[in-house]
């Protein structure tokens, strides 16, 4: 039971807390560099060019199928190793992250232009809408609205995804968790459980909101 | 019928898919005022028919004039044209994202530029006259298919075209709600609306048309007032066509 003490001790919770911001921040800043890359990938694969549709898929298909940690420990070490550039570990977990996202988001935009039916953009012209007012007033809007919700949940995957970094000497919020549990081994042994349910708490007052958010929308999208 | 004004000129119009022929050397012209009712098999190019007079598919032959001007599928003179031209389409294609105010709105505000309180003012007495005007706010989601279809009517009609072309607009609907969706149109032919429609519906064929052509294979096999089409048909094939719709045992 004086575990949960291990929490309170110091500035332990402090620390938690600032492990938890480095973890939201990584995932913040990679989420948007995803989103802006992202977008851009899925318009290039909305493109009728054969040779340009295979190529994307490749690179969405390469970053599926290798695990994340896998990406994470080419990235850290390869490059260093190839370039001699010193990268430091939350640079290489923004640039994982992004590749990851960005292929992700890629996909999801190119399904949520595929996802509209051929005859919203007919009934849109025939209408006398020029091509620009089209997307202005019938596409993107409902592009958008399809593509939020599949957003956010690849958000809750990536900030899950921070934990990873851990391993190339990130101190996020697991890191940090790991280094109170060490730190109080001997004179609190239980102490790795009220830590990680800490952490566990804070992933999910995290995950959660968004996790229903975005039930929420989609919900609102299959009216 | 007298000289009327020529809406649509079809002229030797050829349409291909591939090496399929769709249509094939098809002339038709449609007056001021007249209803032409375009039935026959599926397949036999009535809807794509319809598609060419609104630009929607390139054309291999001949020329589609509206006016006297000519549809060009790809040219800039289209944005132009397709105001003059309203089309419905099977699965009535309301944009969801929008209330059926909105929807009936959009093109009369962004594209004619009119004001909005006319537009509103327009759109309201339209949706009145198809029994829908407690719809207006409502998302088209809330909407029964038949309700739909005669918001998508509205919305074409809102633009004030030259010529409403109707694509099996009721094919898509459960059989009560076909009703009320056709009385609307019976309502538009009676008050001198040019139509072109594409449609399955034999009676109601019979009853809104001017005159019926009769296509198959691409090209016209027969062409009539509605009543010697229906009971006295002249072609074998439209004999043949119009039998598939009777039962005996």
């Amino acid at each position: 039971m004086q575990g949960i003490e291990v929490l309170f001790m110091g500035n332990n919770m402090l620390r938690l807390l600032d492990g938890l911001w480095v973890t939201l921040r990584l995932s913040l800043i990679s989420i948007g560099l995803s989103l802006v890359i992202g977008v851009v990938v899925g318009a290039v694969m909305l493109v009728k060019n054969p040779v340009v549709k295979a190529i994307c898929r490749v690179y969405i298909e390469i970053v599926r199928i290798m695990p994340q940690l896998v990406w994470l420990f080419i990235i850290f070490f390869g490059i260093t190793k190839l370039t001699g550039i010193n990268l430091n570990g939350e640079m290489a977990a923004v640039i994982m992250l992004t590749i990851w996202g960005a292929s992700e988001v890629g996909d999801l935009v190119r399904a949520a232009f595929t996802a509209i039916p051929k005859h919203q953009f007919e009934s849109g012209l025939s209408l006398g809408l020029t091509r620009v007012q089209l997307y202005t007033y019938v596409i993107f809007p409902q592009a958008i609205r399809g593509l939020v919700p599949d957003i956010i949940n690849l958000s809750t995957r990536m900030i899950k995804t921070t934990a990873l970094v851990s391993l190339i000497g990130v101190t996020e919020v697991l890191k940090v968790g790991k280094q109170i549990i060490d730190a109080n081994r001997f004179d609190y042994p239980n102490a790795a459980l009220w830590v990680y349910a800490a952490i566990f708490l804070m992933y999910f007052l995290i995950c959660f909101p968004l996790s229903l958010l975005s039930r929420k929308l989609t919900k609102k999208r299959g009216e | 019928m007298n000289m009327a004004e020529h809406i649509i000129d079809i002229n030797h119009l050829v349409k291909r898919f591939g090496d399929n022929i769709i249509l094939n050397d098809l002339s038709l012209s449609v007056s001021k005022g007249e209803v032409v009712v375009l039935i026959g098999p599926s397949g036999c190019g009535k809807s794509t028919l319809l598609r060419c007079l609104n630009g929607l598919e390139p054309i291999q032959g001949g020329t589609v004039m509206l006016h006297g001007e000519p549809v060009e599928h790809g040219k800039a003179s289209l944005y132009n044209i397709r105001q003059k031209i309203g089309m419905v389409f099977q699965s009535y294609d309301l944009f969801p994202h929008m209330t059926v105010l909105k929807n009936i709105t959009l093109s009369p505000l962004k594209v004619q530029n009119r004001s909005r309180e006319e537009v509103t003012e327009n759109a309201m007495a339209l949706l009145k006259r198809v029994g829908l005007e407690d719809k207006a706010n409502s998302y088209p989601s809330e909407l029964s298919g038949g309700q739909k279809q005669r918001v998508a009517i509205v919305r074409s009609l809102i633009m004030n075209p030259d010529i409403m072309l109707l694509d099996e607009i009721t094919a898509a609907l459960d059989p009560e709600m076909v009703h009320e969706v056709l009385n609307v149109v019976l309502g538009l032919a009676n008050s001198g609306t040019t139509m072109m429609i594409v449609t399955h519906e034999m009676a109601f064929a019979e009853a809104v048309a001017d005159r019926v052509v009769f296509l198959d294979g691409g090209v016209i096999v027969e062409e009539g007032a509605p009543k010697e089409f229906f009971h006295d048909p002249k072609t074998e094939r439209a004999q043949r066509f119009l039998k598939t719709f009777t039962y005996s045992r």
